[in-house]
């Protein structure tokens, strides 16, 4: 299973973040996890949400651009070498990663990968009894 | 020459060009006839509010000969500025079109002071741009020793400016104040050169840029203006006074109208400039609407010469940028982006002048189901924009995605610039 990522397109400009997550705030919507991604005039912010669907619905009609991306949650144990374990096997496969990022708590982590190939790697995943997270809306 | 004798010589010739355009150009014929007017009926200089206007929609309408009134054998030379949606302008020239351009260059010259003893450097770009050509030939028209160094390549410039001891330089002010910067860079003061004289044109500029050029180059600037439709450079210069642009009247006879009503203006009020082309064969403009926005001054100058003075350019009645000597329409930006489905058809200019070169800026809204996650197709996107803009506009320029809905929607008219040059 995969998770519904929201991105949402922001100009490089002072208080646009800030906009995002007051919005969802009004809406009782809670971020899990996030990253930016930026260029010299843009930027990309992408966030694993309460409830994306309804995160997409209320951003629009604030006329920000949105859209929903399927990416893998992967659950790990927050030791070392569990993840590079888990980017070993993606490797040897020839997965590539567009991007990735990542959350920790206590004895687990979270890391939302976006691979090239997203059924591939989902059934790598599988095939390595990997633990990953799925939900429509998370 | 009296005031008397030039409005003489002024009616005659426009008597001649009426009765040549209107037997050889059927655009002007169809014109006149419409109005009822016929070449007798322009017998003096001031018949000529009785003729029908000329707009650069009437040259590209009339795209690439038609408004041509001899025939192409005659043709010797063609230039072509840079045209907004489709077409280029053409302006094609006889051998004496030729010999008069390079004669108007000339006094434009010996008023700036140059002499045949003077060493010039032409650094407007060569080509299908009229300046370049045009200065050149007026340089060895005069008997300087002209160095055509065009544009680009400033230090091996900077160089010959030192080493051949170059007096003088046409260029745009703005290339003027960028020689100023590289011959800091390269260690060069103005105690190292010979520069005395620069005639600037092709963009806009300001009393404060002349005052930091003049100081920075140790020179004397003077006005150079001229546009293609009527010759190229060399329709006005300004003299040793730096008081208004004389014009070669006896070529290009200027009027003043308003821009709304068509009316004529008289001297001293401000409207925009009018141009007819009294003595060209090539291809010959009654009245042409240049869209720049000036006064006309009457009187004799401290310099002696009794030819009308224009003042300086405030602004135009259209809405055309000149960024870096290259005029740049909103629309021909709009047909760009409207051809693009990723992007919603709401855009601005932003024009600056940053260490004294225009840069433009276009904003644009990326259209929701075209934005993507994946930022490679986002930059992808910006770049076909940007290639697309390029061999539109002929110039680079930057641009800058932005959220739908960011920019200002206005009724009616959109007002889709803001220039931040400072140029008042």
């Amino acid at each position: 299973m995969t998770i519904k990522q929201l991105s949402v397109f922001l100009e490089n400009k002072a208080g646009r973040i800030n906009e995002v997550t007051k919005i969802l705030a009004r809406n009782g919507i809670n971020m899990h996890a996030f990253s930016m991604a930026e260029t010299t005039d843009f930027g990309i912010l992408r966030l694993i949400v309460s409830d994306a669907c309804r995160a997409v619905e209320v951003l629009r009609e604030a006329s920000f651009a949105v859209m929903l991306t399927d990416v893998v949650c992967l659950n790990c144990s927050n030791v070392a070498g569990s993840l590079s374990a888990i980017m070993e096997k993606l490797a040897a496969h020839d997965i590539f990663i567009e991007y990735m990022y990542a959350f920790a708590q206590g004895n687990e982590a979270h890391v939302i990968i976006r691979p090239n190939d997203l059924p591939r790697c989902m059934e790598i995943l599988r095939h390595e009894s990997c633990d990953v997270l799925g939900g429509e809306c998370f | 020459m009296s005031r008397d004798e030039m409005s003489s010589l002024q009616g005659k010739r426009l008597h001649k060009l009426v009765e040549l355009v209107y037997h050889n150009v059927p655009f002007y014929r169809n014109k006149m006839q419409a109005m009822d007017v016929y070449p007798d009926d322009i017998r003096t200089i001031e018949d000529i509010v009785k003729l029908p206007f000329t707009t650069k929609q009437d040259l590209r309408d009339n795209y690439p000969y038609g408004l041509q009134a001899a025939s192409q054998s005659e043709i010797v030379r063609v230039h072509a500025s840079s045209g907004t949606t489709g077409n280029p302008t053409i302006v094609s020239y006889t051998r004496k079109d030729l010999s008069v351009w390079s004669e108007v260059m000339a006094r434009s010259l010996a008023a700036y002071g140059i002499t045949r003893k003077d060493t010039f450097s032409v650094s407007y770009g060569y080509g299908l741009f009229t300046g370049g050509l045009g200065a050149h030939y007026g340089v060895e028209n005069l008997g300087a020793t002209v160095i055509p160094a065009s544009t680009g390549n400033t230090e091996k410039h900077l160089r010959l400016i030192r080493d051949l001891h170059i007096t003088g330089i046409a260029c745009t002010p703005s290339y003027a104040l960028y020689l100023a910067e590289t011959m800091d860079k390269m260690g060069l003061t103005k105690e190292d050169i010979d520069l005395r004289v620069g005639a600037f044109g092709a963009e806009p500029w300001t009393e404060n840029m002349r005052r930091e050029i003049e100081e920075r180059l140790g020179i004397k600037g003077y006005n150079l203006y001229g546009l293609s439709e009527i010759m190229g450079p060399g329709v006005s210069y300004e003299c040793q006074e730096q008081h208004g642009s004389h014009v070669n009247e006896d070529h290009f006879y200027p009027e003043i109208i308003n821009p709304d009503t068509l009316e004529l203006l008289p001297n001293g009020r401000q409207g925009e400039l009018v141009f007819t082309t009294l003595t060209k064969e090539g291809m010959p403009l009654l009245r042409y609407r240049t869209r720049d926005l000036c006064s006309l001054m009457e009187g004799k100058c401290a310099c002696g010469r009794t030819n009308v003075r224009m003042g300086r350019i405030m602004g135009r009645s259209d809405d055309m940028l000149i960024i870096r000597g290259i005029n740049v329409f909103p629309s021909q930006v709009e047909s760009v982006i409207l051809e693009m489905p990723e992007f919603e058809p709401h855009y601005m200019l932003v024009v600056n002048r940053v260490n004294n070169l225009d840069t433009l800026q276009v904003q644009v809204e990326v259209r929701q189901d075209y934005f993507s996650d994946d930022i490679g197709r986002m930059l992808a996107m910006k770049k076909m924009l940007t290639d697309k803009l390029k061999s539109v506009l002929s110039i680079s320029a930057d641009v800058k995605l932005m959220e739908p809905n960011s920019i200002a929607r206005s009724q009616g008219k959109g007002k889709h610039v803001t220039d931040n040059r400072k140029l008042n």
